[in-house]
């Protein structure tokens, strides 16, 4: 049965979009939602399955080359996320998912086009970025140092209605002077897998723009506090 | 070290040779098979997993002049190691994701194979359970399918003929599965598995009484009879020689230190914590994580595996990248005890058994200590 107030999360096409722990986002937001005493019903959505547009959060995950293409094409044929996009629906999409919301990308040495959620177009770099990833997150988000590990291809080029998720401290990102994009409730990043492992207060940030709720009910945050000073320090970026 | 590719060719010439891979149970399943290929005589083999062509090379030197050679090869090396050894019988046992930031995908590995083998005159032994391993063994004529199980689903959900979605049905203890699209599917087995009973292409039952833990060494051992039998060793003598292997490089060994029997097993990564969390009796549990060049820098892969089995028992954790792991383990509802070092955790458990699972560079580690100290 559907608990029709609780947090709906959605990861879009785990058949298409899923490498190295992108479930983590998927566990982690729910895990600090109940925590908070907020209801969650988490939903895997395959890409032969019509995707919701009610949800509250959407996931998009990284991925190899032609499920990339596939679950672009499927994604523009089925609405869904664009409906989810237009009413303000909450979006964290990572690496290939980051790619594809984009206006355009390229996989298999073509470009296709993105869903044009999000204003910025990716090509193929020389190399490929393999790494931790930190960045000083825009100031309007409030959010610390941006940590992460990418492992990616592709450079991606902002327009005029996208802003940089963070300015590039260690790696690469979108073109190694900055990181991500967001614009409005949805945000994109190289940052693979679990991104909000290392970043609690994305996680929250997510949250309280799903729910509304301006101030989230603290909760001991000490092994992600733990892991993040442990990789800064890595990387000597805090 | 670069090995002269003739080398391994002029030290395979006039052996029979078996090549087994894939991403989880090729050391294992290597030494199964070593054994079992004994019952016809001595067998040379690459027994502690030294699974490059320099080891190859080494393996088949030492052991002098034998009539059978079993290699474990890894997955990227198996095109060189096949050109230069001309196997008899190759052995497919599974592709998953292993190191994302050192190893090719998996579908390009399973098109490498796949091309690889097209056209050769080889008997391939294949895990008709992984999409994968069956489309990468189905360019070859001859093919022995064997039930061996498939843990970990999530790099098979696409064809890797078509892009289609592939469609899996639990079905009488074994899981069917075929593509939605084209007419790649499940092939009907020539071995299966019935509890710890291996079932033979003739339908004879050989209870197969491993000292090695775990179904997924059934598996394994039933990989070991079907390439065996190729060579023309009934699986009934060979099952009472494989029974008695209790350690393989170091895995499943059970170490006395300070009144703990400690018994390590090695998983390099989700399919094979999976697999782990298979074999483990119910015990204090210490887990280890780096993430040095051998088990890959990124730790994102620890989100993949569900550490639920472990909920309820004494967790220990330890390692360069405990806190990755101890995250992991709050968010999966798993209570734990992070301790400095291997040497606490021992310190820290009660005397009596300790499972310890690590990732490559820690279980390496764990055994340099384990031999120091006795
Ligand atoms: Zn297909």
């Amino acid at each position: 049965m559907r608990n029709e107030s609780a947090l709906r999360i959605v990861w879009v096409y785990p058949d298409l979009l899923s490498t190295y722990g992108d479930r983590g986002n998927l566990l982690i937001l729910a895990h600090r939602a109940s925590l908070r005493g907020l209801a969650v019903e988490s939903v895997e959505v395959r890409s032969d399955q019509n995707l919701p547009a009610e949800a509250d959060i959407y996931l998009l995950a990284g991925g190899e080359d032609a499920p990339q293409v596939l679950a672009a094409q499927r994604l523009a044929a089925d609405g869904g996320l664009r409906l989810a996009a237009e009413r303000g629906a909450v979006i964290l999409a990572v690496c290939a998912g980051y790619q594809l919301v984009g206006g355009s990308f390229v996989a298999n040495a073509r470009m296709y086009a993105g869903l044009s959620l999000l204003d910025i177009r990716s090509d193929r770099g020389l190399t490929r970025a393999v790494g931790e990833l930190a960045g000083e997150v825009d100031v309007n988000l409030g959010l610390p140092m941006l940590t992460g590990f990418e492992n990616h291809g592709g450079r991606s080029i902002l327009g005029p209605e996208a802003r940089p998720l963070a300015r590039v401290v260690v790696g690469v990102g979108n073109d190694g002077r900055t990181e991500g994009a967001w614009a409005g409730h949805l945000i994109g990043t190289y940052a693979h897998g679990p991104v909000l492992s290392r970043n609690p207060a994305l996680a929250d940030l997510l949250l309280r723009w799903a729910t509304g709720i301006e101030f989230l009910a603290p909760v001991d945050d000490t092994w992600h506090e733990r892991l993040r000073a442990e990789r800064l320090a890595a990387v000597k970026a805090a | 070290m670069v090995i002269d590719p003739d080398l391994l060719a002029h030290l395979a010439a006039r052996r029979q040779i078996a090549l087994i891979s894939g991403t989880n149970g090729k050391t294992t399943t290597t030494r199964l098979t070593a054994v079992a290929v004994g019952v016809l005589g001595p067998v040379a083999s690459n027994s502690l997993g030294a699974n490059l062509p320099t080891g190859h090379a080494s393996a088949l030197a030492k052991a002098g002049a034998t009539a059978h050679a079993i290699l474990e090869v890894d997955e990227h090396y198996l095109p060189h190691v096949l050109a230069a050894t001309q196997p008899r019988v190759v052995a497919l046992l599974n592709l998953t994701r292993d190191q994302l930031d050192r190893a090719k995908e998996v579908a390009m590995l399973a098109r490498l194979w796949r091309d690889t083998l097209r056209g050769q005159p080889i008997h391939v032994v294949a895990n008709a359970d992984d999409p994968m391993v069956v489309w990468a063994a189905s360019s070859t004529e001859r093919v022995s399918w064997v039930a061996a199980g498939q843990r970990w689903f999530d790099d098979s959900w696409v064809c890797p003929e078509c892009g289609g979605s592939i469609r899996r049905e639990r079905r009488n203890g074994s899981v069917d599965w075929c593509c939605t699209t084209c007419a790649l599917r499940r092939p009907t087995p020539h071995w299966t598995l019935h509890g710890n009973a291996v079932v033979d292409p003739r339908g004879m039952c050989h209870d197969v009484k491993l000292s090695l833990p775990g179904e997924i060494n059934v598996a394994n051992a039933a990989m070991a009879l079907a390439v065996a039998a190729e060579f023309g060793v009934r699986p009934e003598d060979a099952v009472p020689r494989i029974a008695e292997i209790t350690s393989v490089a170091g895995r499943y060994t059970i170490v006395e230190r300070a009144g703990r029997a400690i018994r390590l097993f090695l998983a390099k990564n989700p399919a094979g914590w999976l697999e782990a969390f298979d074999m483990v009796d119910p015990a204090p549990i210490l887990l280890v994580i780096n993430a040095r060049q051998p088990d890959g820098f990124d730790t994102s892969w620890l989100f993949d595996v569900d550490f639920a089995p472990l909920r309820g028992r004494p967790v220990l954790i330890t390692g360069e990248r405990a806190y990755d792991l101890g995250v992991r383990l709050k968010v999966n509802g798993v209570a734990f005890t992070h301790v400095p070092s291997f040497a606490e955790a021992v310190m820290a458990t009660p005397p009596g058994r300790l499972e310890v699972i690590a990732n490559y560079s820690a279980f390496q580690k764990i055994r340099v200590e384990l031999d120091r100290a006795e």
